[in-house]
């Protein structure tokens, strides 16, 4: 596939000549962090950043969606439907572990046996621009889990940052058809793709955060009901961070917005809250922080890897870095490894 | 490792070795640097996880709410505060909990230093008395720990424990010469349009994780009206009209409980001000009632009271 180079001073101009046909989505630095924000001109974008503060799961998966509207009358309930999302998306930089996440969430909302319309639309009109990872957090373990600082899972195209430019690399017909329309690339040199291999190396070294997750799954089948769940959750405090700012976590709700007429909303959820498994007769069956906190490291670390042969969690850090009282994913893994089953 | 570490540690094997207590709930050092994180000690040996430093943020009374068990607390004063607002409301029973009372010179805001880095990666950090110093890939940092700490902090009024049954060190001094409502008066110069479009923006930032309430120790109902069904009191999407109930109903069922300890703030990852209406409604509280929350154990909160005697006609 294409690997062409563009001139960082180029960038401006670039989303501008995106935002033409396209509507983009880049991050932006505001109120002391980085988000995924819509924008409209070149100099809102800032690509020099570790990563976005939320990760960008909510272009795909908004917090609050209305799924359709109805009435009710003597005539019975009439609905409409939303519109559907017709327009063509770009994301542009996207760090890897992001991008994978995508791959992962399509299993749940994209597969051929279970396509949510609302969210395919809207992904299968996206094209994915990535940004390898130069510079990893300290908190970032994504080689751990599958994952590199360099990874193309899930993107059309990926630029990596070569200093005064960017080298970007066409991963799919999709990301070749962008580039082929703009003239803003030149042909990528020797060097260029020399240079990308050598900060790829480099940076892959620079993770080095790691945890061990292998036999984790396998482990973790024999510890439903292991003790250790009680030592782990003791400092968690049942609040939705974790889980709403990871990027593969993509759990929901579905509820009815009355007043006169009515609005059926899909909203996010947490297997942290109270409510995500309350039954209507009152029943609870995960009752207490020790069920929930088994359910998020089972889901990421058991049950996906059982549906589909990997790991729920891309290493992003993110709930590393946001946990209000710090509590480590990583130390958790290390806790479920250490523990003496029967 | 500095004095009241030290004290902190003798303090735990003493009360647990002598069963004064079943459990020691105080910091440990986080991976993470700038970071601590809630520590569970029952066993002698692992008393020397425990540390005291200005990073030790979580408010603990959090974690003493409902136990069975005896515990002895880690407290700075806003903790300790927390834990008298409790008692008084019997979420804990006083012979139930031991303070271990720490006189607190202010805990370090990490979003003022993140803001300040603008960017670049903390890999390891020290913090004395004076100065935090921080080092990343290519940098060093110096900073001077009064601009860095918490804005709870800069206008706490109570450093040093109220109540307590033990207090290691030496007592801070207390704050002279700061107005303890001075983050309040720009909220109440706003023109109440000016105040809608403020909270709009602010409260438009939340994405409901709920990290402020369950962070915070008085935020201790069995079911919080936002998580009750029957009736739904109101929506659970990030709707400005929802998200701003939620936050001013919770703030309001603060009011006169509220220590101002900043954990709801600090606890935001989106970076919203949480304490700045609880602040506002603080004062009022003080301004009407003469009350201070958590500063004894006899007064009860006034919204929490009911006397014969009250010059309100309407309430009788």
């Amino acid at each position: 596939m294409k690997r062409k180079v563009i001139k960082k001073s180029k960038i401006p101009v670039l989303i501008k000549d995106l935002t033409m046909e396209y509507e983009v989505f880049a991050p932006v630095k505001q109120r002391g962090f980085v988000s995924f924000e819509r924008v409209s001109s070149g100099n809102e974008a800032c690509l020099e950043f570790q990563n976005t503060k939320k990760p960008p799961k909510e272009i795909f998966l908004p917090q609050t969606e209305i799924l359709f509207s109805y009435k009710v009358s003597k005539n019975g309930v009439e609905t409409t439907e939303s519109p559907a999302v017709e327009r063509k998306m770009v994301l542009l930089g996207v760090r890897p572990c992001d991008a994978r996440s995508f791959v992962m969430v399509d299993k749940f909302f994209s597969s051929e046996e279970t396509r949510d319309k609302y969210y395919s639309q809207k992904k299968e009109n996206a094209t994915i621009v990535g940004l390898a990872c130069n510079h990893p957090l300290s908190t970032c373990f994504c080689t751990s889990v599958g994952g590199s600082p360099f990874g193309k899972d899930g993107m059309d195209l990926l630029l990596s940052d070569l200093g005064d430019k960017y080298l970007i690399e066409a991963l799919t017909e999709k990301g070749e058809n962008l580039i082929e329309k703009l003239p803003l690339f030149e042909d990528a040199q020797t060097e260029d793709n020399d240079k990308a291999t050598e900060l790829s190396k480099n940076a892959q070294k620079a993770v080095r955060s790691r945890v061990s997750v292998e036999g984790l799954s396998k482990k973790l089948d024999m510890m439903f009901e292991d003790p250790v769940w009680d030592q782990i959750r003791k400092k968690c405090v049942n609040c939705g961070v974790c889980t709403y700012l990871c990027p593969t976590c993509c759990c929901f709700d579905i509820l009815d917005e009355v007043t006169d007429d009515g609005k059926r909303v899909r909203i996010w959820d947490s297997c942290q809250f109270p409510l995500f498994t309350a039954q209507g007769s009152g029943h609870n069956p995960r009752p207490s922080g020790r069920e929930m906190m088994r359910q998020r490291i089972m889901h990421k670390f058991n049950y996906y890897v059982d549906n589909f042969g990997e790991n729920f969690c891309v290493g992003c850090g993110r709930c590393v870095r946001e946990c209000p009282v710090s509590l480590d994913i990583r130390e958790i893994i290390e806790e479920i490894c250490s523990a003496e089953t029967k | 490792m500095n004095s009241v570490e030290n004290s902190i540690r003798d303090v735990a094997r003493k009360l647990l070795s002598e069963k004064k207590v079943d459990l020691i709930i105080g910091y440990e050092q986080g991976k993470v640097p700038l970071r601590t994180t809630p520590c569970f000690v029952n066993k002698i040996e692992d008393v020397e996880k425990l540390v005291w430093n200005a990073c030790c943020d979580a408010n603990l009374a959090k974690y003493s709410v409902g136990r069975k068990e005896k515990v002895g607390v880690v407290a700075k004063g806003c903790d300790a505060r927390s834990i008298t607002v409790c008692i008084i409301e019997k979420q804990i029973a006083k012979e139930k909990v031991f303070i271990i009372g720490v006189p607190c010179s202010g805990i370090i805001d990490r979003k003022k230093i993140d803001m300040k880095l603008e960017g670049r990666e903390i890999l390891e950090a020290t913090v004395d008395d004076e100065k935090i110093t921080l080092r990343g890939e290519d940098f060093k940092s110096v900073l001077p720990k009064k601009d860095f700490i918490c804005d709870s902090c800069s206008t706490c009024q109570h450093r040093n424990p109220p109540i307590y049954d033990v207090l290691l060190g030496e007592k801070a001094p207390e704050s002279t010469g700061v107005y303890e409502f001075s983050q309040v008066s720009g909220l109440e110069e706003k023109s109440t349009k000016e105040r809608w479009e403020h909270f709009s923006e602010e409260l438009g930032k939340c994405i409901r994780c709920y990290a402020c309430r369950n962070v915070c120790p008085l935020c201790y109902c069995k079911v919080c009206f936002v998580d009750q069904t029957l009736p739904a009191w109101f929506g659970k999407t990030n709707d400005l009209s929802d998200t701003m109930i939620y936050h001013l109903v919770r703030a309001y069922h603060l009011a006169g409980r509220c220590v101002d300890c900043g954990a709801c703030s600090r606890a935001c990852p989106m970076g919203i001000d949480l304490r700045e209406l609880l602040k506002k409604i603080e004062k009022t509280m003080k301004e009407r009632f003469n009350y201070e929350a958590g500063v004894s154990l006899e007064k009860n909160p006034p919204l929490g009271e009911f006397k014969m005697e009250d010059s309100q006609e309407f309430i009788k």
